[in-house]
């Protein structure tokens, strides 16, 4: 236990004295927050359901931190890690490998609220941001985004072969995945044909459960979803135990 | 004096190369035994499969009476290790470092003790990145003996690092030895195992083709010392063939190299005043006269019929 404490200490402060890392979790959602805030304000609109566009876009902009942590973020940490040798450092310790999984994820789910949080903090002192979900609730689906994204990037992390490879291809995954998957911007202006894509990326998976629970939707309308992400997460968790490589 | 590791016939193939080829050793408590070779002549993955990070195809490894691969758990904390190719973090700081690696073990020494007697005290702020080569060897030996470790394994130690940061770090590897540790080190330059270790496994092509002390192997080759000169003008190298202890006189382009014929000991009289005395008596002008030494380059040459070519170069 105090391997694990001090280990995710040292990978929080490690975390932000990275300025990239630091910036598009952190910084980057506030500033697409502000951005978007001052096109549209947050008037309720009948596109969103009587919502204003600041507050549907929190939930959204919270699953795109949970995909660029675990999809950037991991994949290049862990790669790079294993292509410095910074993991065989690490396994001629008595540190067992699940305490840096474990410290890894500890750290870049902190890394996730915290942006969360920002992002709320902003949206309530600027916008007047409306809340009809149970906060209970949406940490839950919070969690079981943030558990599925993360497995996904232990597996890209995994079959990459360096830090630069990984940073290109989860680029490639991500971006796409950002502007059609509701996170970047509300599905509901996007194009019917490009809609019924989305569908299939698991980001809009994550979108669509935080967004429902925080404007108070039930998890039972939510099936699909909670059954997409706990497919993922175990497919992730199995595939990414099975090909964890340290060196 | 107990065995810390036995070696019995280890092979390792990586595709159609036979890495290790069918070695055996076994390193005594208190000893700096050395790996020597050319790169490419196994020395690394003997060195890993003895720790524990390969798995060997077959032979029989022991470490501290303990099986490295299935023991690994019980093993892993009583030694000390230092890799060939391991990085920390390039933004954490050196005593982040030693605090947190400090966490992984029961027992562990006072890092701010092993700071200072490394050299490191200052640099307990600076970040891994901002260290020159030699520092970040230091605080990989620091690492390393962080726990206080009965076996130490040093791969490499000094690659890349100049002279005399080369130096500095034998000096802390004797230390080491001071303390009671036994030490398990591979290198590529022969210097440093001479220098440094007690007994000395020469490898070549996966396999161990001699293992005794520097001496021994030196003492062995059955060559003596050589006198190494210039001569200004015409001259007889004849006059020197009849003087006693001399096997042979070669030129080699503008120098001139006398081979003592060797009676296998260390302490037999050095040719050096004869071959001087002789060439001023026959008036011959000589000029950069230096003395040689058969030393375990030699050993190398006489047992594999080649140099350890790139040795100098880094």
């Amino acid at each position: 236990m105090r391997a694990f404490l001090k280990y995710t200490w040292i990978e929080i402060k490690l975390f932000m004295r990275e300025p990239v890392g630091a910036f598009f979790t952190l910084l980057f959602p506030l500033l697409m927050l502000f951005l978007f805030g001052a096109i549209y304000g947050n008037e309720p609109s009948p596109l969103f359901n009587g919502y204003g566009t600041i507050d549907i876009s929190l939930p959204a902009y919270t699953a795109m931190i949970i995909a660029t942590t675990g999809i950037i973020g991991l994949s290049i940490t862990m790669s790079a890690y294993r292509e410095k040798g910074i993991l065989r450092r690490l396994r001629v310790s008595p540190l067992r490998p699940a305490v840096i999984l474990a410290g890894q994820v500890v750290v870049i789910f902190l890394m996730t609220v915290l942006g969360m949080l920002l992002l709320i903090l902003a949206g309530t002192l600027v916008y007047d941001l409306r809340f009809d979900g149970n906060v209970l609730d949406v940490v839950l689906a919070f969690l079981l985004g943030s558990l599925s994204f993360f497995s996904l990037g232990f597996v890209l992390a995994s079959v990459m072969p360096n830090a630069r490879t990984a940073q290109v291809v989860s680029m490639a995954i991500i971006y796409p995945m950002l502007f059609l998957s509701g996170a970047g911007m509300p599905l509901e202006i996007l194009p019917e044909s490009i809609r019924s894509f989305s569908k299939f990326l698991p980001l809009t998976h994550v979108v669509t459960l935080l967004r429902g629970l925080w404007t108070g939707g039930s998890w039972a309308e939510h099936t699909t979803e909670i059954w997409v992400l706990l497919t993922l997460m175990v497919l992730g968790i199995v595939v990414s135990s099975r090909t964890f490589r340290w060196e | 004096m107990s065995t810390m590791i036995s070696v019995k016939d280890l092979n390792k193939t990586y595709g159609e190369t036979k890495a290790v080829n069918g070695i055996s050793f076994q390193v005594e408590e208190g000893e700096i035994f050395g790996m020597v070779g050319p790169n490419g002549a196994g020395k690394t993955t003997a060195i890993e499969c003895v720790e524990g990070l390969r798995k060997a195809d077959s032979g029989k490894i022991r470490v501290l009476d303990l099986d490295p691969i299935r023991q690994e758990r019980q093993l892993r904390p009583q030694l000390g290790i230092q890799l060939q190719q391991a990085f920390l973090p390039d933004n954490i700081k050196v005593w982040e470092a030693l605090d947190m690696y400090k966490s992984f073990y029961d027992r562990t020494v006072d890092w701010e003790d092993l700071l200072d007697e490394l050299g490191l005290a200052e640099k307990r702020n600076t970040s891994f990145q901002k260290l020159s080569g030699g520092q970040k060897q230091r605080l990989f030996i620091a690492l390393a003996l962080l726990n206080d470790p009965k076996l130490v394994f040093l791969d490499e130690l000094t690659t890349g690092l100049d002279p005399h940061a080369r130096h500095t770090i034998w000096d802390l590897v004797r230390d080491v030895q001071r303390r009671g540790k036994t030490v398990f080190l591979t290198t590529h330059f022969m210097e440093e195992a001479e220098n440094l270790c007690n007994r000395v496994a020469i490898m070549d092509r996966g396999k161990i083709v001699a293992l005794d002390t520097p001496a021994n192997l030196v003492r062995d080759l059955q060559i003596s010392e050589r006198v190494i000169f210039r001569v200004q003008g015409a001259w007889s190298p004849e006059v020197l063939e009849d003087l006693d202890g001399i096997k042979k006189v070669e030129s080699q382009g503008d120098k001139l190299v006398v081979y003592g014929s060797a009676n296998g000991s260390q302490f037999s009289a050095s040719i050096v005043t004869g071959v001087v005395n002789t060439l001023s008596e026959a008036g011959v002008q000589f000029s950069d006269l230096r003395t040689e030494h058969p030393d375990l380059e030699d050993v190398f040459l006489t047992l594999t019929g080649r140099q350890m070519h790139d040795q100098r170069r880094d």
